[in-house]
């Protein structure tokens, strides 16, 4: 490769909005229903049957749209796009074309060089997903459930001002945290919920033209985006060096052979005959509502960051792992409410929650636990009811099964022993077994407490309180 | 005539409607559209500049449902009329090579 | 008195009054159909032994007091292209040869909640697209005044069966002329209402932000009566709107300064002179009991039919396009791979006019032409709907004829596509518009077939049409077929 090239990439961003039932019927949005289960004649297309907008997502398009610093299409409306396939079963998907909900928006993202870099938001619009179709190859035949046929979905559409995989994944991840604090979905690319098709070009560097785009479907996890950002990017130098045309065109990322497959058919004319759907209304937002919208907006990411590092004395690091995703954030503060003790909540969720999540292979926003049983168990220590490996223990508990500390404690007698006359005589007995020990101590060895601390601890099952061994010891130690 | 509809042009539009034409239907169809489409250039006597497009005729706007599961498992009557079902599914010949 | 002469409201208040049940009104039209419907083929399906089973259970329900509307126990025939639950449906298609919907249409519902006993489906041009219900994949229907004539359409199963007595009422659909024209052809009354007055939810769709579901029935008197049932503000429908309902009211016989308009653009060139005649006497008619009739300048009416058949025929190859053997209706037997069944299933399911409407409508949304033919049309639109405000600043309602003809033979008009649009040239326009309007039998031709006169409100100014239709009426001798050729 002699020259150098620019990637060039905008990305379309599918997310599946966090409402009960769908778009245009009243079916339910939850996963997992048996096939065609959450299903009428609206979302099956059956003749006859009409689309009612669903006023939820207008509510949350509007949030997400406010959430970006979008412009807002105070009249917008609903288009057809018309295009046959099975997973579609009117045969069009009712979305935005000609007056999306929101447009020129855009968020800041950090690049990989340490920069701060704004990414523009084309548009955003709402839309019907399709159903899903399942493929078995020994009837050599196709199933469709409809199921998520007519679940709500924006579409983000950026302009082209990523130029690699870093900045489009710190863009993901920027929208991905907006919209969870939102509450507007979950966003994950996993199960779904989020959805990228990343529209790349080429160019030599400095060159003022974009090279022709081709857009990339079916990418699921933010490793599956990164490797075919840098597939694609090479394909397409590969075409340019050996004097090819890139031509534009949908392909489809095959994660596992690392490459990406042209989605192309002569039955796919790719002209979707867009019109306004004669069916549905249009919609007004009015002022009040985008203003109502813009007060009941929750703090954002960056502004949480900042508050917990001025209002808590957090340090950064810490700040950016506890709001990198909302649910830890809402156990951080809920936490802290209960017991005001923001540091050894923050400890806590950094150390060991982080370990279990590890440990157990969960995402944070499946975490169980409650945060009164946190404060509990955290109360339980400052207290001295129970020393730090124990509390280690009980948390595991907590974490797995949110158990009552308290009750658990008191359940397997793990309360520390603070009876002093019962553990004076225990020392008496450890030290007048020990004279080596002793000897060292008053020789200037100051360590040799270690070891008798440890043989108390030993002799009382790991139940006493180290603070109470320490000052009992020393002061046998010092009268001898 | 004044507007000729190719070949390619029917061939096209018949992709778009998934419509699929004898060859006696296509010459049909080319002589039919063109016709219309003559008459309907009519439209261009008019001056329709500044004019907005009128999809509704009344200013409805703002009809919402409230997000609230109304419908149940209606899954036996959704595949009543189904040509072809399978496990609850809709069957269609395979959508991928 | 023959049963099958009675207007609906009578029939009902026979009813009422214990004269008549249910069940023998419902055996009436049974036996009427055994005779007359091997010549006037107005039903796709009829449905004896419900329809008797229903109006038993109706008869109960009067009789204890359940039921008291002015149409309970009173037989209807409905366009087949409105869901009903449990009885096939086709909007005499093949496509859709074998489809038992699983839910009621709106507007039948209110029927059936107000006591109506449903005799069966009428037959109808082929989704509703043609003026002469030949484009039906289930043949034609014949005009009851003249088996050799068509009865128009596309509702024209509807309007037969009115005007042979194979029911007392019908329900009918309206997208461009497709309740008032056959209701011309076949001497009966028909209104297609306001734009949204009655829900189009279970009436499937040809062009959606025309289609209109109306009442078809021997007299004003039932058009108001049935109009008051079915109207309804479906939150089904988004388009439904919520509006005055109180039709009846309507229904006195008075003119006195109303103030009425002809349209001169309606009374030229193409306009059969005995319609004409006919048309103008009626107006005279309405003068004599106190109307102030005019003539005046509507404009734009030559623009109607090319605007309309861009928009309703992209709608339609929008709304046709679930039509793929997937989900429902038909599908190819022989066919390889995804996109040869769809396009095998739908070149074989649908008929020469569909398929017409459905490629013309597809051309004009594709890529390079919207502009120039969609949103060219849509402006229009905006057009005509101005100059008939400006008109309805001026009158209460706009006369003029249904159609420029009289019922044209059965074979006449397919051959020409264009001419047979044509045809609906003062029906269209109301469409666009979103406004009401109405056809009053008002006189016969040479030709013993009947010609209707058209009445135009204002958007959600029935009232005046009706009124104007109901005073009208009163001047005549409510006409039918006497069907002694056809029995």
């Amino acid at each position: 490769m002699s020259k150098q090239y620019e990637t060039v990439i905008g990305l379309e961003v599918h997310v599946e909005l966090a409402t009960r039932t769908k778009i245009f019927c009243g079916c339910s949005t939850a996963f997992g229903g048996a096939p065609n289960t959450h299903t009428c004649p609206v979302c099956t297309g059956m003749p006859g049957s009409l689309p009612v907008l669903n006023k939820r997502v207008v509510e949350l398009a509007l949030a997400v749209g406010l959430a970006t610093n979008c412009q807002i299409n105070q009249y917008c409306k609903f288009d057809r796009k018309n295009y046959f396939y099975p997973d579609n079963p009117q045969n069009y998907q009712i979305s935005q074309l000609y007056l999306p909900i929101c447009h020129d928006g855009g968020v800041e993202i950090e690049t990989p060089e340490g920069g701060k870099k704004i990414i523009g938001i084309h548009e955003i619009h709402m839309e019907e997903d399709a159903g899903k179709l399942i493929h078995d190859d020994w009837e050599d035949c196709s199933l469709v459930d409809f199921n998520r046929s007519g679940v709500p979905l924006i579409e983000i559409v950026s302009e082209p001002d990523m130029r690699s995989a870093e900045e489009v994944i710190a863009y993901l991840d920027k929208l991905r945290l907006i919209i969870q604090y939102l509450g507007a979905s979950d966003c994950k690319l996993q199960e779904g919920s989020m959805r990228a098709d990343v529209n790349l070009s080429v160019r030599e560097a400095g060159a003022k033209e974009f090279g022709t785009r081709t857009e990339m479907k079916n990418l699921n996890s933010f490793k599956a985006i990164a490797r075919a950002i840098e597939g694609e990017k090479a394909r397409q130098i590969d075409l340019i060096e050996a004097g090819k045309p890139v031509i534009q065109e949908t392909r489809r990322w095959d994660d596992t052979k690392e490459y990406s497959y042209a989605m192309r058919s002569k039955e796919d004319a790719q002209d979707y005959r867009y019109f306004p759907d004669p069916d549905l209304v249009p919609v007004i937002i009015s002022d009040e509502m985008i203003d109502a919208t813009k007060a009941r907006q929750p703090e954002f990411r960056d502004e949480k960051m900042a508050r917990y590092m001025e209002e808590f004395g957090l340090p950064a690091y810490d700040a950016d792992i506890l709001t990198g995703t909302k649910k830890l954030a809402d156990i951080f503060e809920a936490t802290t409410a209960i017991c005001h003790n923001p540091k050894k909540v923050s400890n806590w969720l950094m150390v060991e929650t982080m370990r279990l999540l590890k440990d157990r292979e969960m995402d944070a926003d499946k975490i169980r636990f409650s945060p009164e049983h946190l404060a509990a168990l955290i109360q339980l220590t400052e207290e001295g009811t129970i020393n730090s490996s124990v509390a280690k223990e009980v948390f595991e508990h907590v974490f797995d099964e949110d158990v009552d500390p308290q009750a658990y404690v008191e359940e397997h007698g793990l309360k520390m022993d603070n009876d002093s006359d019962a553990l004076t005589s225990t020392i008496e007995e450890i030290v007048a077994a020990n004279p080596q020990s002793v000897a060292d101590y008053k020789a200037g060895k100051k360590k040799a407490v270690g070891f008798l601390v440890g043989q108390t601890m030993k002799a009382t099952q790991g139940k006493a309180n180290p603070a109470m061994i320490n000052k009992i010891l020393t002061e046998i130690l010092d009268k001898m | 005539m004044a507007n000729i509809i190719s070949d390619e042009t029917i061939e096209y539009v018949g992709i778009l409607a998934k419509l699929e034409l004898s060859a006696e239907e296509k010459e049909a169809a080319k002589s039919d559209m063109g016709r219309m489409l003559d008459y309907i250039d009519k439209l261009n006597e008019l001056d329709t500049s500044g004019v907005e497009p009128m999809s509704h005729v009344f200013p409805v706007h703002n009809v919402f449902r409230e997000d609230v599961v109304t419908n149940g498992d209606d899954r036996a009557n959704m595949l009543a009329n189904a040509p072809e079902e399978r496990d609850g599914q809709y069957q269609v010949p395979k959508t991928v090579e | 008195m023959d049963i099958l002469k009675y207007t609906a409201v009578e029939l009902g208040r026979k009813i009422k009054d214990k004269e008549l049940t249910a069940v023998e009104a419902t055996q009436a039209v049974l036996d009427r159909i055994d005779s007359v419907e091997n010549t006037v083929h107005a039903y796709v399906t009829v449905d004896r032994e419900g329809a008797l089973k229903k109006a038993a259970q109706i008869q109960k329900k009067i009789e204890n007091g359940e039921l008291t509307g002015p149409l309970a126990g009173v037989p209807v025939a409905i366009k087949d292209n409105m869901c009903t639950e449990g009885m096939l449906t086709t909007c005499s298609s093949k496509i859709l040869y074998n489809f038992v919907p699983t839910f009621t249409a709106e507007a039948v519902k209110n029927l059936e909640a107000a006591g109506a006993v449903i005799i069966g489906k009428t037959n109808m041009d082929e989704f509703a697209m043609g003026s002469t219900t030949e484009t039906s994949a289930y043949g034609v229907t014949r005009n009851p005044w003249n088996p050799d004539h068509v009865p128009g359409g596309s509702s024209g199963g509807s309007c037969a069966a009115v005007a042979a007595g194979e029911c007392f009422y019908a329900l009918g659909s309206d997208t461009g002329g497709s309740i008032r024209q056959p209701s011309s052809f076949c001497g009966v009354t028909g209104i297609k209402p306001t734009y949204g007055t009655v829900s189009r939810y279970g009436l499937i769709a040809y062009g959606s932000s025309l289609d209109q579901i109306g009442p078809v029935a021997k007299d004003v008197t039932d058009c108001a009566t049935i109009l008051e049932i079915i109207a309804s503000h479906d939150l089904k429908d988004s388009t439904s709107v919520e509006r005055e309902t109180n039709f009846t009211d309507a229904l006195v016989d008075d003119v006195k300064g109303m103030r009425i308009g002809i349209p001169r653009d309606y009374l030229g060139e193409g306009l059969d002179s005995e319609v004409k005649e006919a048309i103008l006497s009626a107006a005279k008619v309405l003068e004599a009991k106190g109307a102030i009739v005019e003539e005046f300048d509507l404009s734009l009416v030559e623009y109607a039919i090319p605007a309309y058949y861009v928009i309703a025929s992209a709608e339609a190859s929008s709304n046709l396009s679930r039509f793929d053997g997937v989900k429902y209706g038909y599908r190819s037997e022989d066919y390889e791979g995804l996109h040869n069944m769809y396009k095998k299933s739908r070149s074989e399911g649908f008929g020469p006019e569909v398929k017409r409407r459905i490629m013309l409508g597809s051309f004009v949304l594709s890529s390079g032409y919207y502009d120039a033919y969609y949103l060219k049309a849509l402006r229009t639109k905006a057009l005509i709907k101005k100059a008939f405000d400006e008109a309805f600043a001026k009158y209460d309602v706009i006369l003029g004829p249904a159609a420029p003809y009289t019922a044209p033979k059965l074979g006449e008009s397919l051959s020409d596509p264009i001419q047979m649009y044509l045809g609906d040239i003062y029906t269209i326009s109301v469409n666009l518009a979103g406004l009401p309007g109405m056809t009053v039998p008002c006189g016969m031709d040479s030709k013993g077939l009947p010609i209707g006169l058209q009445l135009i409100g204002d958007c959600f100014k029935e009232n005046n049409i009706i009124r104007a239709g109901y005073t009208f009426e009163q001047s005549r001798e409510m006409v039918m077929p006497n069907m002694k050729g056809v029995e």
